[in-house]
C-alpha cells in the first residue's frame, strides 16, 4: 500500500517536472473556481468550442460544523469545505483534471472516486493522499450525465468518510447541450445543486447528540449507528434548513430551473410540492431520453439525477424527500421561492374557509331513515 | 440577584411538598406557599392590540385591525419562564406528563412542553401553592411584553395574487435574527423587558391560552368570529404563530414552509383576586392530595 502511494507520488512528481506532461494532449487548458453549492460555477450549455483539459483544484478539509438548530456538532470531512462538495461542469469529450489537495490540518489519508471516469476505481486507487500531500489526476469525460464523486479509502474508512460528508457530483453536458426525448433543445435559466447527506450522530445515555474532539474520536460510536441503517438526520446541504430562509433557492415565475440532486449513499425520492419534473432524467445520464411531467422522483443511492422544470406560479416551494419523515422528522427539506404574477387560471381559492352551512350539518346529524315505506 | 431569586423559587417548592403531605398545617409557613418573588404585577393599562388568528376582509385574507384595548386589572405574570427543574417536579409528582425530549440544564427554561403540559403544570402548580395559576391569554401575553411584541401585519397587497402575501411572511421570518443557537440559554440571557419580564422573544416561544379562531373583518372593521378551534393554541415569541395542543416541538419542514418557534415553553400568570387570600388559606388547612 505505501509502496504504491510512494510510486505513484513518485510518478507524479515526474511528472511534474517533465513538460511533456502538461502538454501531452495539445489541448487549450481552462482553469474553473468551483463554487459552493447549491450554486454552480458559471458554464456553457451547449458549446461550439472543440474539447478541452478543465482544470479544477479541490481542497478537502475536516472541520467541525453544526447539523441542526439545536446545535448539534458533526465531525464533517469535505470537499472544498462544503457537504456536498462543489459540482463539476464539464462537456462530453472534455478531460477533467484534478488537483486534489490533502493539508497538512487534516488528521486522514483520504482519495476521490469518480462515478464519471473510467478505471482505478474511478481513481481512488491513484488519488490516496496522506495529511501535506497533492495528486493530479485526469480523466475523460466519456459519457454525459451527473454523476457522483465521493472519497473511498478502503474498507470501514469509505462508508464512514462518505456519510462525514464526502461526495459531490460531476455534471457532463453533451456538447450540443440538453435534448428532450424528441431531439429538441432544452436550456435552463438556472441551476441549482443539492446534495442529500445521511448522517448517523451517536448519543450519550441521556439520548443527547455527542460532540466530539476529532473525526478519529467520533469513529468507532458512529460506526455503530451507522450499522443500524437509521440516520439521525437526512439532510440537503449538510445541514437542516441550509436551504431554506434566507438560503432558500430562488427563481422566477417562467424560468427553467435545472435540479441536480445526489446521494452517494443512500436512495431518495424528490419531490416539489406545488410543482412537478417537466424532464426528469431519473437515472441522471443525459444519452437516455427524459422522463416527462413527474411528480416524484428516484435517486438511487449512489448516483446523481436531474430535473428541469419552468415554475409557472409564484409563492413558497417546499423541496423535499418524499418519505415525510425524512423530509420533517430529519431534516430533507429545502424551499424555492418564486416571484411572479399569480395565474388564477391553474389555481383559485373560489371561496375562503367559512363554515359548513347549517342545513348541511343538519343532515349529516339527523340521517333520513332508511326503513320506512 | 439572580441566584437569590432561583435559591428562594426552590426553598419555596421543596416547603410546598412536605406541607402538602401534612395532615395538620404548619403555621407561620404559608408565606413560601406562593413564588410572590417572581411576580411581576402590571398596573391596568392600554395597549395597541391586533387580534390573533386568521382573518379575511371581503373573501381576502386581512390583517386584524390594530385596535386599542384596555387592560383594566392589574396583571401578575412569571417575571421569567419556568424552568426545566420547575417542571420536572410536576412530572415527579405524576401531575404532569413526562417530557420526552431531551431537556436542559435544570436551571434553563423548560422547552419541548405542550399546550397540555403547560395546562397540567398550572393545574398541579394552583393546588401545591393554594394560588390560581393559568397560562395568560394572548392579549394578556401582548399587554405583559410591551414593546417586546412582535406586530404580525403582513402586507395586505394584491387581493387577486395570494403568492406576495405567503412571499411576505416568508421573507419577514426568514430576515428575523435567529438568537444564538436553539439550545435553551440561561435565564435572563435576553435581557429584562421594560416590566421587568425576562427573555421575552429570545428562543423560547411561550404557550398562551387563546384559541385559534378564524374571522371576518366587516367595512367598520368589526371582527365576526365564524370558527373557533380549541385545539390549537396561539404561541407567542420572537414571532406569533399557532400550534397543535399537544405538539411538544414545532418544527417545519415538508409543506410547514415558515419559520417555527425554536422552543415551546412557557410562563403563568396568577390570579390576584378577592378570593385569593380565601384559598390560601383553604390550601393550608387542605389535607394531603398528591
Amino acid at each position: 500500500m505505501i509502496s504504491k502511494r510512494a510510486t505513484w507520488a513518485a510518478a507524479i512528481a515526474l511528472a511534474l517536472a517533465s513538460p511533456a506532461f502538461a502538454d501531452d494532449l495539445k489541448l487549450p487548458r481552462q482553469q474553473v473556481d468551483l463554487v459552493a453549492p447549491p450554486f454552480v460555477h458559471a458554464h456553457e450549455q451547449a458549446t461550439k468550442q472543440g474539447p478541452k483539459i478543465i482544470e479544477f483544484r479541490l481542497v478537502i478539509e475536516e472541520k467541525e460544523i453544526v447539523i441542526d438548530e439545536a446545535g448539534t456538532r458533526f465531525q464533517a470531512m469535505t470537499f472544498g469545505g462544503s457537504m456536498p462538495g462543489p459540482l463539476m461542469v464539464v462537456h462530453e469529450g472534455d478531460y477533467v483534471e484534478v488537483t486534489l489537495v490533502n493539508p497538512e490540518t487534516n488528521t486522514m489519508p483520504h482519495n476521490i472516486d469518480f462515478h464519471s471516469a473510467t478505471g482505478a476505481l474511478g481513481g481512488g486507487e491513484l488519488t490516496l493522499i496522506n495529511p501535506g500531500e497533492q495528486v493530479v489526476l485526469r480523466w475523460k469525460a466519456t459519457r454525459s450525465g451527473v454523476f457522483v464523486y465521493h472519497c473511498a479509502p478502503g474498507g470501514p474508512m469509505t462508508p464512514w468518510h462518505v456519510v462525514s460528508g464526502m461526495s459531490g457530483a460531476v455534471m457532463v453536458l453533451p456538447r450540443d447541450g440538453l435534448k428532450d426525448g424528441a431531439g429538441k433543445a432544452l436550456k435552463y435559466d438556472r441551476v441549482y445543486y443539492i446534495g442529500e447527506n445521511d448522517l448517523y450522530v451517536p448519543r450519550d445515555a441521556k439520548g443527547k447528540f455527542k460532540a466530539y474532539a476529532s473525526p478519529g474520536d467520533a469513529y468507532a460510536d458512529t460506526a455503530e449507528v451507522m450499522r443500524t441503517l437509521t440516520p439521525t438526520h437526512v439532510v440537503f446541504n449538510g445541514k437542516v434548513g441550509a436551504l431554506t430562509g434566507k438560503n432558500a433557492m430562488t427563481a422566477k415565475v417562467g424560468e427553467n430551473v435545472l435540479i441536480v440532486h445526489s446521494q452517494a449513499n443512500r436512495d431518495s425520492r424528490p419531490h416539489l410540492i406545488g410543482g412537478h419534473g417537466d424532464y426528469v432524467w431519473e437515472t441522471g445520464k443525459f444519452a437516455n431520453r427524459p422522463e416527462t411531467n413527474l411528480e416524484t422522483w428516484f435517486i438511487r443511492g449512489g448516483s446523481a439525477g436531474a430535473a428541469l422544470y419552468r415554475f409557472v406560479q409564484p409563492g413558497i416551494y417546499a423541496y423535499v424527500t418524499h418519505n415525510l419523515i425524512e423530509a420533517v422528522e430529519l431534516g430533507a427539506t429545502a424551499h424555492f421561492k418564486v416571484e411572479g404574477d399569480w395565474n388564477n387560471d391553474l389555481m383559485l381559492q373560489v371561496k375562503p374557509p367559512e363554515p359548513v352551512p347549517p342545513a348541511k350539518l343538519g343532515a349529516l346529524e339527523k340521517p333520513a331513515p332508511r326503513h320506512q315505506h | 440577584m439572580l441566584a437569590a431569586i432561583k435559591f428562594r423559587i426552590g426553598l419555596a417548592v421543596a416547603l410546598a411538598a412536605p406541607l402538602a403531605l401534612a395532615s395538620v398545617p404548619a403555621s407561620g409557613q404559608g408565606a413560601v406557599l406562593g413564588p410572590d418573588f417572581e411576580m411581576i404585577t402590571l398596573a391596568p393599562g392600554i395597549i395597541s392590540y391586533r387580534a390573533a388568528g386568521d382573518f379575511s376582509r371581503t373573501g381576502r385574507p386581512a390583517n386584524a385591525p390594530l385596535r386599542a384595548v384596555r387592560i383594566d386589572k392589574p396583571l401578575t405574570i412569571m417575571a421569567r419562564q419556568v424552568t426545566a427543574a420547575e417542571y420536572a417536579r410536576c412530572s415527579a409528582a405524576g401531575a404532569c406528563p413526562r417530557l420526552p425530549m431531551s431537556q436542559s440544564e435544570p436551571d434553563r427554561p423548560a422547552v419541548g412542553v405542550s399546550w397540555r403540559d403547560a395546562a397540567a403544570y398550572a393545574a398541579w402548580l394552583s393546588r401545591e401553592t393554594g394560588e390560581r395559576f393559568r397560562l395568560p391569554t394572548d392579549q394578556e401575553w401582548a399587554f405583559a411584553a410591551g414593546s417586546r411584541f412582535a406586530d404580525d401585519a403582513l402586507p395586505e397587497g394584491d387581493p387577486n395574487d395570494p403568492a406576495r402575501r405567503w412571499l411576505a411572511r416568508y421573507d419577514a421570518e426568514s430576515e428575523r435574527a435567529r438568537p444564538v443557537d436553539a439550545a435553551p440559554q440561561p435565564i435572563g440571557t435576553f435581557g429584562a423587558n421594560e416590566h421587568g419580564l425576562l427573555d421575552i422573544g429570545g428562543n423560547v416561544w411561550e404557550w398562551t391560552d387563546t384559541c385559534f379562531i378564524r374571522g371576518t373583518i366587516a367595512a367598520s372593521g368589526e371582527i365576526s368570529t365564524t370558527l373557533v378551534n380549541c385545539g390549537v393554541r396561539v404561541v407567542e415569541g420572537a414571532h406569533r404563530t399557532y400550534v397543535t395542543d399537544f405538539i411538544r416541538d414545532a418544527r417545519a419542514g415538508g409543506c410547514a414552509v415558515g419559520t417555527p418557534p425554536s422552543n415551546l415553553g412557557f410562563r403563568l400568570v396568577r390570579e390576584d383576586d378577592a378570593l385569593r387570600p380565601l384559598r390560601r388559606l383553604l390550601a393550608r388547612l387542605r389535607p394531603a392530595t398528591s
